[in-house]
C-alpha cells in the first residue's frame, strides 16, 4: 500500500489537457488507471461521488455534438459538479462575438473546468491562454480528440489487457480526422504498430512523419491486425472531389465480414460514432456484439470522462 | 538649406558599386553633390558644419517595394502618418503602396486621393500601385493608361492572383504596349482556398490545411510562360519555396525578361516559428521549411531574386486574436527590414552589398525610379546605420499604427541612426 502511494506521488498532471501530443506518458497512463475505477461505478446501482462537489464544470461546445457533449454531461454530474452547457454556435457567435469574448464572459462566473469543443484547430490552446481555470479539449477542428483517444485505450486494454505490441488499424477520412491523429499519438506512445489505410486524396503526404504506415490498400494494411478502428466518411467529402461515390468509397475502403478475415482472427472492430451503415462498415458487422466494440467505446467515455475531470479538476 | 557635409561614414551605394570610407556632400537643393572616398576633410570648406559619422554605414534610403497603408478604409490599423514614422526610424524612404484598400485604387479619382494624402500627411515619397482588375475580382483590367498618367508606379491585386489564363496573357499584352509594370501575387487559389501555412508535417499535426507549395510554382509557371509570348515589364511579388526558385532560375537561363522578390519574413523565419498557433506567423505566402528558406537566400546570392520586401501589413489585435484559421494574414516590419535583413550578414547567409543592393537600387531599377542610389544630381534620400549596435524588438516601441509583429522580441544587430529625405534630417535616433 505504502509503494501505491509514493507511486501516486510522483503522479503529476499539467494544467489543461489539450491533445494528446502535449501528455507525457505517465499522465496518460495515470487517466487510464483512473478511469479503469470508474467502469465498475458505473456499472452498479449507485453511479454518484461527490468528489466535484462545488466545483462548476462549463461545457462549452462551438460545434454540434451528442455523444461527446452527453458524455462529459453525464461525467461531470456522477462526480457531484455542477454542469452546464452551452451550445454557442446558435447563439452569440451568431451576434459577432468572437470565442475569447464568450470564454471571457464565462470565466467571469468562476468555473473550475471549461470542456471546449470547436470548429478550429487551436481554439482550446487560444482559450486556455486567456482564461484561469483548466480547459479540456473536446474536439478542435482537424487537430486533436484527447479523450476519444483515452477512451478508446481503455476500450482496447480492457479487452486486450495491453496496447503494447498490438497492430492496429485506423481506416478511413485520416485526412480530416482529429479522432484520428490523437489515436496516432496515444497508441504510438503505448507501444503500439499503428497502421492508417485511407484513399489518397484523403491520406496526408506527411503521415510517415507521425510515426506511422500509410495504406491506400485496406486488404494490405489490414492484414494481421488486432483491433480495426473505422473512421466516420463524412458526406462533404464526396461534393470537394475527394472521392468520385459512396459505393466506390465502399468497394475500395468499406469494412466487409470478407475483409475483416485479413485481420487476425479474433480481431475486433470499434467506431467514434456515428456510424455510416454500408458506406465505411457493413452494418451486420458493426452489431456483431462479438467483434464490434462501439458500445463499449460508448460505456468507457463516460469513466475515461469522469476521470479527466477529477484528474484536472484541482 | 545648407550645404551638408557628413564624413566619415562607410559609404555604400552597389548602384555604382561603391563600398569605401567617405564622406557626402547635400547641395542646398537637397541634391547629392558628391559621395565617395573623395569627399573627405582635406576637400570641403574648412568652415562648414560637418557632420562626423564615426565609420557608421550611410546608404542610399531604402526603397520598399510592398507595403499596406491602409488608408482608405483601414485607418485603424494604419494612416500615412503612422505609416511614414514608422518607415522612418526604419530608414526607408520610398514605399510602394498596396492598391487592396477599401475601396481599392482602381481607378483616377482614387489615385489623387492618395497622392494628396500621401504628400500631406506622410514624410516620404509614396509610389502608389493601383489593382490590376477592378475591385480586384480578377475580371476587367483597370485603366493602366490613364491610372499611370496620373502616378501609378505598378500595377498588382495585393494579395489577389490572376487565377485566369486568358485575363492574364491579355493583361500582358496590353501591359507590354503601354510599358507598365505588372506585378503578381504567385498563388493558385484553387489550392490555397481555406487553408494557411505551409503543407507539411506541421500542418498535419495542428490540423490545419496546409498550402501546398505548388499552388505558387504553377502560377509562375504559367505566367513566365504567358510571357514568353507577352513580354511586358513583369514582376514576382513575392516567392516562397525552393521549387519556385527552380522555376525562375529555369526561365531566366531562357532568356525572359522578369524580376522577383522575397519578403524578409520568409528569409528569416520558418514554419517552425509558428509553435502553439502563433497567429503572428501567419503571413501569406506561408512561412515554409527551413530549406525553403535557404533556398531563397541561395536565390538572392545566385541573382535570381531581386528585391527584399518587408511585406509590410498591419492588423489590429482583433484581426488576430481568433483561432488561427481565421486570423488575419500579414505581419508589420517595415521598421525593422533593415536590422532584420542585416541578420543575414551577421549569420554569414549573405554579402552586405548583396543586401543593400535588394532594398535600394534593385527595386529602384525595377520601378525606374531615380531612387535608391548616391548619385550626384540625385536627391539626398539617405539612411545611415549603426551595423553592430544589437537591440531587441519591443513592439510597444514600434511606430506602426498595429503591433503584429512576427519577430516581436527578436534579438536583432544592426540598428538605424539618421534618415534624410530630400536632404532634411527626418528621423534620429535618441
Amino acid at each position: 500500500m505504502a509503494v501505491v502511494k509514493k507511486f501516486s506521488a510522483i503522479k503529476k498532471i499539467q494544467k489543461h489537457l489539450l491533445g494528446i501530443q502535449n501528455l507525457s506518458i505517465q499522465e496518460a497512463n495515470h487517466i487510464l488507471d483512473e478511469a479503469k475505477n470508474f467502469i465498475k461505478l458505473n456499472r452498479s446501482a449507485s453511479k454518484k461521488l461527490d468528489l466535484l462537489r462545488g466545483k462548476t464544470q462549463i461545457n462549452l461546445f462551438f460545434e454540434p455534438s451528442t455523444r461527446t457533449q452527453s458524455s462529459f454531461e453525464l461525467a461531470g454530474k456522477r462526480l457531484g459538479a455542477d454542469v452546464m452547457t452551452m451550445n454557442v454556435g446558435n447563439s452569440s457567435l451568431k451576434k459577432g462575438e468572437t470565442i475569447l469574448d464568450t470564454a471571457m464572459s464565462l470565466n467571469a462566473m468562476h468555473p473550475d473546468i471549461i470542456v471546449v469543443r470547436h470548429q478550429d484547430s487551436g481554439a482550446p490552446n487560444l482559450l486556455s491562454q486567456k482564461v484561469n481555470c483548466t480547459v479540456i479539449n473536446a474536439g478542435d477542428g482537424l487537430r486533436e480528440h484527447p479523450t476519444q483517444a483515452l477512451l478508446d485505450a481503455l476500450t482496447i486494454i480492457n479487452r486486450k489487457g495491453k496496447i503494447e505490441g498490438l497492430k492496429i488499424a485506423i481506416c478511413g477520412d485520416i485526412l480530416h480526422s482529429r479522432v484520428a491523429r490523437s489515436n496516432i499519438y496515444l497508441l504510438n506512445m503505448l507501444g503500439a504498430e499503428v497502421n492508417v489505410i485511407a484513399p489518397k486524396t484523403l491520406l496526408p503526404n506527411s503521415i510517415s512523419k507521425l510515426g506511422v504506415k500509410g495504406f491506400t490498400n485496406m486488404r494490405e494494411g489490414l492484414a494481421s491486425c488486432d483491433i480495426v478502428m473505422m473512421l466516420r466518411l463524412q458526406n462533404e467529402r464526396m461534393t470537394g472531389s475527394f472521392l468520385p461515390s459512396k459505393r466506390e468509397y465502399y468497394e475500395y475502403f468499406g469494412l466487409t465480414p470478407d475483409k475483416l478475415k485479413l485481420a487476425k482472427k479474433d480481431a475486433l472492430i470499434m467506431h467514434p460514432g456515428p456510424m455510416n451503415r454500408g458506406v465505411e462498415i457493413d452494418t451486420k458487422l458493426a452489431d456483431d456484439i462479438n467483434v464490434s466494440l462501439v458500445k463499449e467505446q460508448v460505456e468507457l467515455g463516460v469513466a475515461v470522462r469522469m476521470a479527466c475531470l477529477k484528474l484536472y479538476c484541482k | 538649406m545648407k550645404e551638408k557635409y557628413f564624413i566619415n561614414a562607410r559609404i555604400i551605394d552597389p548602384s555604382q558599386g561603391i563600398d569605401e570610407i567617405g564622406g557626402l556632400i547635400v547641395d542646398a537643393n537637397g541634391k547629392i553633390k558628391a559621395a565617395g572616398k573623395k569627399v573627405n576633410k582635406e576637400n570641403i570648406p574648412t568652415k562648414s558644419e560637418k557632420i562626423d559619422l564615426k565609420s557608421k554605414v550611410l546608404i542610399p534610403g531604402i526603397v520598399d517595394m510592398k507595403v499596406f497603408v491602409g488608408e482608405p478604409g483601414f485607418e485603424y490599423k494604419e494612416n500615412f502618418r503612422s505609416l511614414s514614422n514608422a518607415a522612418l526610424s526604419g530608414g526607408v524612404t520610398s514605399v510602394v503602396s498596396m492598391p487592396n484598400t477599401s475601396p481599392a485604387i482602381d481607378n483616377v479619382s482614387m489615385v489623387d486621393f492618395i497622392l494628396r494624402r500621401g504628400r500631406d500627411k506622410s514624410g516620404i515619397n509614396i509610389f502608389p500601385a493601383a489593382t490590376l482588375t477592378r475591385n480586384m475580382e480578377g475580371k476587367l483590367m483597370t485603366e493602366f493608361g490613364l491610372l499611370s498618367k496620373k502616378g501609378i508606379i505598378g500595377f498588382t491585386d495585393a494579395t489577389k492572383t490572376i487565377q485566369n489564363s486568358e485575363i492574364m496573357s491579355r493583361i500582358m499584352n496590353y501591359a507590354s504596349d503601354l510599358d507598365v509594370l505588372v506585378m503578381q501575387h504567385p498563388e493558385d487559389q484553387e489550392l490555397s482556398k481555406g487553408r494557411c501555412i505551409s503543407e507539411g508535417e506541421i500542418s498535419t499535426r495542428l490540423g490545419l490545411q496546409g498550402i501546398p507549395d505548388i499552388a505558387e510554382k504553377i502560377i509562375i509557371e504559367r505566367d513566365l510562360s504567358l510571357l514568353g509570348e507577352y513580354p511586358c515589364r513583369y514582376h514576382i511579388s513575392q516567392l516562397s519555396s525552393a521549387k519556385s526558385v527552380e522555376v525562375i532560375k529555369k526561365y531566366k537561363k531562357e532568356g525572359i525578361k522578369f524580376s522577383a522578390g522575397v519578403s524578409i519574413n520568409n528569409l528569416s523565419l520558418n514554419e517552425n516559428d509558428i509553435g502553439d498557433f502563433k497567429t503572428f506567423m501567419k503571413v501569406s505566402p506561408p512561412l515554409r521549411k527551413e530549406d525553403d528558406r535557404k533556398a531563397l537566400i541561395k536565390g538572392i546570392k545566385d541573382g535570381y531574386i531581386d528585391v527584399i520586401v518587408s511585406d509590410h501589413k498591419p492588423e489590429d489585435e482583433e484581426s488576430k486574436r481568433l483561432p488561427f484559421a481565421q486570423a488575419a494574414e500579414g505581419s508589420i516590419g517595415i521598421e525593422t527590414l533593415l536590422s532584420l535583413a542585416l541578420e543575414l550578414y551577421h549569420n554569414q547567409s549573405l554579402p552586405l552589398k548583396k543586401i543593400i543592393e535588394t532594398i535600394t537600387c534593385n527595386p529602384a531599377r525595377i520601378l525606374k525610379i531615380n531612387k535608391g542610389n548616391l548619385k550626384k544630381g540625385s536627391d539626398a534620400d539617405l539612411c545611415i546605420f549603426d551595423l553592430n549596435e544589437p537591440w531587441k524588438v519591443d513592439v510597444s516601441k514600434l511606430k506602426s499604427k498595429s503591433k503584429n509583429a512576427a519577430i516581436e522580441n527578436r534579438k536583432l544587430q544592426g540598428k538605424v541612426l539618421m534618415t534624410y529625405l530630400k536632404g532634411e534630417s527626418v528621423f534620429s535616433l535618441q
